[in-house]
């Protein structure tokens, strides 16, 4: 399949250099023929797009993304900046979801794309600072406090266009509102109760962290990795682990690979588990929010008697965990996650029989399967709306092409639609759990790695590039990472599943009542801060 | 209907009896580091520089542990650790707690400022069944208006720094300002940075710290309780 497609795409490209980037193929093409390839490859031929990785060193280089299957994994497509003086088309009219990639890469970079409809304003905000200031460029130092110089823009935020008639409200909500919520700011626009128009306004948690991670060290960036977003602390440290494994050329043991898709498993099922508590809570059923509040705080209280913390943090690292951990302790962990599974299953029963709860999510936050195609999403919201995509299925890793689950998928694409997915997802994540630990059996456990970048001085050399594809609670996430001849990280770049999701929120809520907007707020289930990174 | 009452009285009280008794119940708390006689560790050891010599003795400090266990001796370190949670304190510079009429019934303003959603996790949890925090007087409100303490949480980006000043100076004196985990009172590993303040008393002043990453609710709990003024701060 792949020769077919590398064949297709030099018809298409003419001149097209074929190499290979850390075991993915890589077609270095022209950037006139950009939009052609993409076209070929996303609408044509079907492939998921991925994401785009911009790089700055010595020149600028875009490289574009689709994943593909099991045993090529992905393509990527490379295209150099300053080859010609023409700029880079934009492909956000190809591919939708390419549109919030490249507002990205424009705002960090100052690299722009032609026939790009609206660039700017997007991770830097604008009116927090007197000038623009492209953070990612390499002559940009991160250390220097410029916020404490920069004051307050001369303008606040006004939005660009806003809808005006008889009876059209216009309600901002954020970025501090309700409750214990995190920093967003909505625009909706209402007639009546319909909200006609919403948009969504993220990033005021940038905080930089790819960076941040330039120029440090493996194991300090592997705590960035860990924190930049807590709630699926692990599974991101675990991608940037499998990163630097890939670009190292490390091969962990199977008991490693268990142990860690153990403890990926865990923090999937209590992921959810918070996201259903947060879909109860947001429709106002009290009882059925404090029996999942009592799953997810006993979920966290078995998190830290196994690993020592609530969420997982201080237990990745890179070839192995920093850990060791006893086959007792797992078993342990199985068991009580058994248990957890009755109850899990009990209160499914007793919500889709709860008549006043499921009116508020059954037909409300519709996305429709064309809409989730052209937007790339990923995740339990993307298997909401029929895409049929999960990494641990598609394209395994650790040790999931092992191991008997099944993936959820529906098509409705409502509230409803998500919550069921999120249900069979945590109930899956048992399963694997009781699997991995019937696997463990027959293995040695000691977790505890020592990992030593000195070791690896002859690879460093030529500056390697790990790329790794891990499923986090929230959808598919890409890391990349460039190390530099000492050892240190030369670009990260993570382009997390959240990303994509936050896109086609603002549609989901178009057409209903702003009432609903909360609920349907809740029903995706997103995190703030794994998208502003 | 009645399916959720049956099912809420067949559950029954899952809710602490903190503070009248100490909890001890296993997975409460991350821990923390202690520093026993004989503690001979290193102190490049720890990414935050949180432990740190002072001459001849070393010392934690605890604004800056991000909780990353390097330092304990069950990941290669040499330092135990304690399952304490009560971790709060005054700052110097701070009004301290408030006075005794607002013991029984405080509004609190949770702005995220940055966080991660870890430590917005613990703050959400305390209104879980476990640990309750209605029963002992505490309310989270949406408006600054009506709140009486202010709980930050997250390193403070430039771009939530506008929405943070206004909202403490929209909240009425008299008003306490919490900063709840180590990102909020010290910066976490996010700084030194371009965008993200070093600490939350760079922008408003800081009236009480709970340390962690995140600080587990307990901990939180513990630091509503002595600013609100309904029990008085324990020796450390």
């Amino acid at each position: 399949m792949l020769t077919t497609l590398i064949a297709d795409i030099k018809n298409i490209a003419k001149e097209v250099k074929q190499s290979q980037l850390s075991c993915l193929p890589l077609l270095k093409i022209d950037k006139d023929y950009l939009l052609e390839v993409c076209r070929y490859l996303f609408h044509k031929k079907h492939l998921r797009f991925g994401g785009i990785i911009a790089e700055q060193d010595d020149t600028r280089r875009l490289y574009y993304l689709f994943y593909l299957n099991k045993d090529q994994k992905a393509l990527m497509l490379e295209i150099e900046d300053e080859v010609s003086p023409r700029p880079i088309p934009s492909i956000s009219t190809v591919i939708h979801g390419a549109d919030w990639i490249e507002r990205e890469i424009e705002d960090l970079f100052g690299i722009g794309f032609r026939g790009h409809p609206r660039l700017g304003d997007f991770v830097i905000h604008n009116e927090s600072w007197g000038k623009t200031i492209k953070p990612m460029r390499k002559e940009f130092d991160v250390k220097q406090p410029l916020y404490k110089k920069a004051g307050i823009g001369p303008d606040f935020w006004k939005p660009i266009r806003i809808v005006e008639g008889q009876g059209v409200f216009a309600m901002p909500i954020g970025p501090i509102y309700s409750g214990p919520s995190e920093a967003v700011h909505f625009m909706l626009e209402t007639v009546g109760e319909e909200i006609i128009r919403a948009k969504t306004r993220l990033f005021y948690k940038y905080r930089a962290v790819e960076k941040l991670a330039e120029g440090r060290s493996v194991s300090d960036v592997i705590l960035l990795a860990e924190r930049f977003s807590g709630t699926s602390a692990f599974s991101h440290a675990l991608g940037f682990s499998l990163a630097v494994e890939n670009a190292l050329g490390i091969k962990c043991p199977k008991h490693i690979l268990l142990l860690r898709t153990l403890i990926c498993e865990l923090e999937r099922l209590r992921h959810h588990i918070a996201r259903i508590e947060g879909i109860c809570n947001s429709t106002g059923l009290c009882v059925a929010t404090s029996q999942a509040g009592i799953l997810h705080e006993e979920l966290l209280r078995i998190s830290c008697e196994f690993s020592g913390h609530r969420y997982l943090f201080g237990l990745a690292n890179i070839g192995g965990l920093l850990k060791d951990i006893s086959y007792d302790s797992c078993s342990l962990l199985a068991q009580k996650c058994t248990s957890l599974q009755k109850r899990i299953k009990r209160l499914e029963g007793m919500l889709r029989f709860s008549s006043s709860f499921l009116d508020r999510l059954e037909e409300v936050g519709i996305i429709n399967p064309e809409q989730a195609r052209q937007l790339c999403l990923v995740g339990p919201v993307g298997r909401a709306c029929g895409q049929d995509f999960d990494l641990r299925r598609d394209i395994p890793y650790l040790c999931y092409d092992e191991l008997n689950f099944e993936c959820a998928l529906e098509v409705e694409g409502d509230g409803y639609a998500r919550l069921r997915v999120f249900f069979k997802e945590a109930k899956e994540s048992i399963k694997i759990i009781k699997q991995v630990v019937d696997l463990l059996n027959n293995s040695r456990l000691d977790g505890k790695i020592d990992f030593n970048i000195e070791n690896f001085k002859e690879k460093l050399s030529k500056k390697p590039v790990g790329i790794s594809l891990v499923e986090a609670p929230s959808g598919a996430a890409l890391h990349w990472v460039r190390l530099d001849q000492k050892g240190n990280i030369e670009r990260y770049r993570i382009i997390t599943p959240a990303f994509f999701n936050w896109h086609a929120f603002h549609l989901s809520t178009e057409g209903f009542a702003f009432q609903d907007f909360p609920i349907i707020l809740a029903s995706f289930g997103l995190s703030v801060a794994e998208n502003d990174r | 209907m009645k399916q959720w009452i049956i099912e809420g009285i067949r559950t029954g009280i899952k809710t602490t009896k903190y503070p009248k008794k100490e909890d001890t119940s296993p997975g409460i708390s991350p821990g923390r580091p202690v520093l026993t006689e004989a503690s001979k560790i290193d102190p490049s050891i720890c990414p935050t520089s949180a432990i740190r010599k002072k001459g001849k003795k070393t010392q934690i400090d605890y604004s800056r542990c991000i909780h990353c266990y390097r330092c304990k001796d069950d990941r290669g370190g040499k330092l135990s650790w304690e399952m304490s949670y009560e971790w709060a304190y005054f700052t110097k510079k701070g009004q301290g707690p408030l006075k005794s009429s607002f013991q029984s019934s405080i509004h609190i303003l949770v702005v995220d400022t940055g966080s991660c959603g870890a430590c917005l996790s613990e703050v959400e949890l305390l209104n879980n069944p476990y640990y309750n925090m209605h029963r002992l007087g505490f309310f989270v409100t949406p408006s600054p208006r009506k709140a009486d303490i202010l709980m930050v949480v997250g390193p403070v980006t430039h771009h939530m720094e506008l929405a943070l000043k206004k909202a403490f100076d929209a909240m009425p004196t008299p008003k306490r300002v919490m900063a709840v985990g180590t990102c909020a009172i010290s910066g976490g590993i996010f700084t030194p940075s371009f965008i993200t303040a070093s600490s939350v008393s760079e922008i408003i002043p800081v009236d009480l710290e709970v340390p962690g990453d995140p600080p587990p609710p307990l901990a939180i709990l513990y630091g509503l309780l002595i600013l609100s003024g309904k029990m008085k701060p324990k020796r450390q």
